[in-house]
């Protein structure tokens, strides 16, 4: 199964949950950080990084030798990384989004394939548990396409057809725990797009609510289970509550504020282990995403087979 | 005229709340929410809206039923996984297409339409502190870069026609193509960070950035009494590096409180955090106005 730890607001808590959640998960396990702009997990989760390799898009090479100009390309791109500037084709590769449209259309074969360093891919484990992270090259504008490459490495299955015949995914023997990174838009939907089941942190206060709802409506149309994890309950009002109420959202577990928390979390500790009474409400919410995910499994099986 | 864009890199550090006071402190600024993600800033300043603009930028592929033959091309060809097949036939996945056209241009029977999409909607509004420009990107969709360049080019003229002296803006979190957009042309980069192994981690890939494009970077420290060592470290760190260290806040109430009410911290009465507060927009206004970089701006 895979489940992801997503929500709007940045800064409310993913990581905690994720480095816990992860820490105590009771089936085989890797935590994969698609947070790839900012990632932190490694920070908690102290792995042993055994491989760490570049992650390359496709862009387009010139051979000005067998370009004649005639422009297709440039006419053709959506993100203007090719234009024709008097007697030269100007190349952007910063802009390529590496669709290889102009690979299959030049008519000379003048475009080879060549990479841009997208960021690095980083693997390795922590105790029993597997560890996956990329990491965005500073400069780097597009995340999403780093974040395609370390789901492959899962083998998630991005065309969605699993293609082995048993409707179950590849991850089957796994579990993966992804945490995702904040906002709403194409990153974190992203991240979460290949997951059985979506866990939303968020914080009782009105910038967590607003985000909340955003994050909601984001990720409804994606058909998944999702459940609502308030951390720093306590703070703020009950605007969440009564919106995940309201939508019908469950909420499967809170965390009041605390300052041992905030302060265990400075310092780099796992929150489950460094405030041991915390330990049951991760249990809980375990189990939640683990009925869930199982369920919404289950159904769709039966629909494939309808 | 000064451009300052407040970052952090890592979420929830206090962005927002930080620059709902500065917006407080400012004078004859105009403010400009480029978190068009997942904004927040409106919900301190109360904004009246007094334009609202359709936000339109790249295309999504949709296959028309009764002209494709299902050979199946497109799907050999996309490479962002965006075709499925199904029972009744090839479908684009909306939020797996790139708009990139490559369907569209290959397909032996042209049944592939390509349609504009309007993903969001942007906003010139009045504000108790001045006027803001803010957007709401769709949730979901892409192009954000683009907006936040639609947002500050729409930002900086009505900042030189009203004669502005400063403009403030809220930025996004992490450090890709939004980020990168916000700080094209600025001339000034406020990073709030927070003393935690995450905080100064995002900092520092968010600094780095900045200094990549050559906006000088000025840091303040977040609740910095919840871990006294790893404060004091990051300012070490910060002055080792160059960069202009504004100061510490400490963990407050108050930021939640004044969010509870929809106003500004320093609206509020006193407390150390408004205080503190205080001194570094001080600080900041002190700043020398650096030159206007000329960086393109990037579309992506």
């Amino acid at each position: 199964m895979i489940y992801a730890i997503a929500s709007g607001k940045g800064g409310t808590g993913k990581t905690t949950l994720t480095a816990s959640l992860a820490s105590m998960w009771d089936r085989p396990v890797t935590a994969v950080d698609l947070d790839v702009e900012e990632p932190n997990l490694h920070l908690f989760l102290h792995p042993e990084i055994t491989s760490e390799e570049p992650a390359l898009m496709e862009i387009p090479v010139l051979d000005a030798e067998r370009c004649t100009l005639c422009g297709l390309c440039a006419e053709f791109c959506q993100f203007k990384a090719l234009s024709v500037m008097g007697k030269t084709l100007l190349l952007f590769p910063e802009m390529c989004h590496g669709c290889g449209g102009c690979l299959a259309l030049c008519p000379e074969k003048a475009l080879t394939p060549g990479g841009r360093e997208l960021g690095h891919i980083l693997s390795g484990n922590a105790g029993s548990l597997g560890f996956l992270m990329g990491r965005l090259r500073v400069g780097e504008a597009m995340s999403p396409p780093l974040m395609r490459q370390v789901k492959l490495r899962f083998n998630m299955n991005t065309n969605k057809d699993t293609g082995n015949g048993t409707g179950k995914g590849p991850a089957e023997e796994t579990d993966i725990l992804i945490d995702a990174p904040p906002g709403v838009s194409c990153p974190a939907v992203n991240a979460v797009m290949d997951a059985d089941c979506i866990v939303l942190v968020t914080e009782p206060t009105p910038f967590g609510l607003h985000d909340f709802r955003l994050a909601i409506e984001a990720f409804r149309p994606l058909g998944k289970p999702m459940g609502a994890f308030i951390n720093r309950a306590g703070i703020g009002d009950a605007g969440v509550q009564d919106y995940c109420a309201a939508e019908g959202v469950p909420i499967w577990a809170e965390i009041p504020f605390s300052r041992a928390v905030a302060e265990a979390y400075s310092k780099g500790q796992v929150v489950c282990q460094a405030v041991p009474e915390l330990g049951g409400v991760f249990t809980t919410l375990m189990g939640s995403m683990r009925a869930a995910a199982t369920a919404a499994r289950a159904k769709r099986m039966e629909v494939a087979h309808a | 005229m000064r451009e300052i864009v407040v970052i952090s890199g890592k979420g929830g550090t206090g962005k927002t709340s930080i620059t709902a006071a500065f917006a407080h402190l400012a004078e004859n600024a105009i403010l400009c929410d480029l978190d068009v993600d997942a904004p927040d800033l409106h919900l301190l300043l109360d904004p009246v809206t007094e334009e609202i603009h359709d936000f339109r930028s790249g295309h999504e592929a949709v296959i028309d039923q009764a002209m494709c033959i299902a050979c199946g091309l497109c799907a050999d060809m996309c490479r962002f996984g965006a075709i499925e097949k199904r029972i009744d036939g090839y479908h684009v996945d909306s939020l797996r297409c790139e708009g990139c056209k490559v369907c569209v241009r290959f397909c032996p029977t042209e049944a592939v339409d390509f349609n504009e999409k309007l993903c969001g909607r942007w906003f010139a509004s009045g504000t108790r502190f001045g006027p803001m420009i803010h957007a709401q990107l769709f949730p979901g969709e892409e192009n954000s870069g683009r907006l936040v360049a639609l947002l500050k080019k729409q930002t900086r003229e009505r900042a030189a026609a009203q004669g502005r002296s400063l403009i403030l803006c809220d930025g996004a979190p992490g450090i890709g193509c939004p980020v990168i957009s916000s700080l094209s042309g600025a001339g000034q980069a406020v990073i709030v960070t927070e003393p935690t192994p995450s905080g100064r981690h995002d900092m520092e890939r968010v600094a780095e950035l900045c200094a990549h494009f050559r906006i000088p970077v000025a840091i303040l420290i977040n609740k910095f009494d919840l871990n006294l060592q790893n404060s004091a470290d990051i300012e070490r760190h910060c002055r080792a590096k160059g960069h202009t260290f504004l100061g510490v806040l400490p963990h407050d109430d108050v930021v939640v409180r004044a969010m509870m009410l929809g106003k500004s911290v320093t609206e509020l009465p006193e407390t150390a955090f408004s205080e503190a507060l205080r001194m570094v927009w001080e600080q900041i206004i002190q700043l020398p106005a650096s030159r206007q970089n000329n960086i393109n701006t990037l579309k992506a």
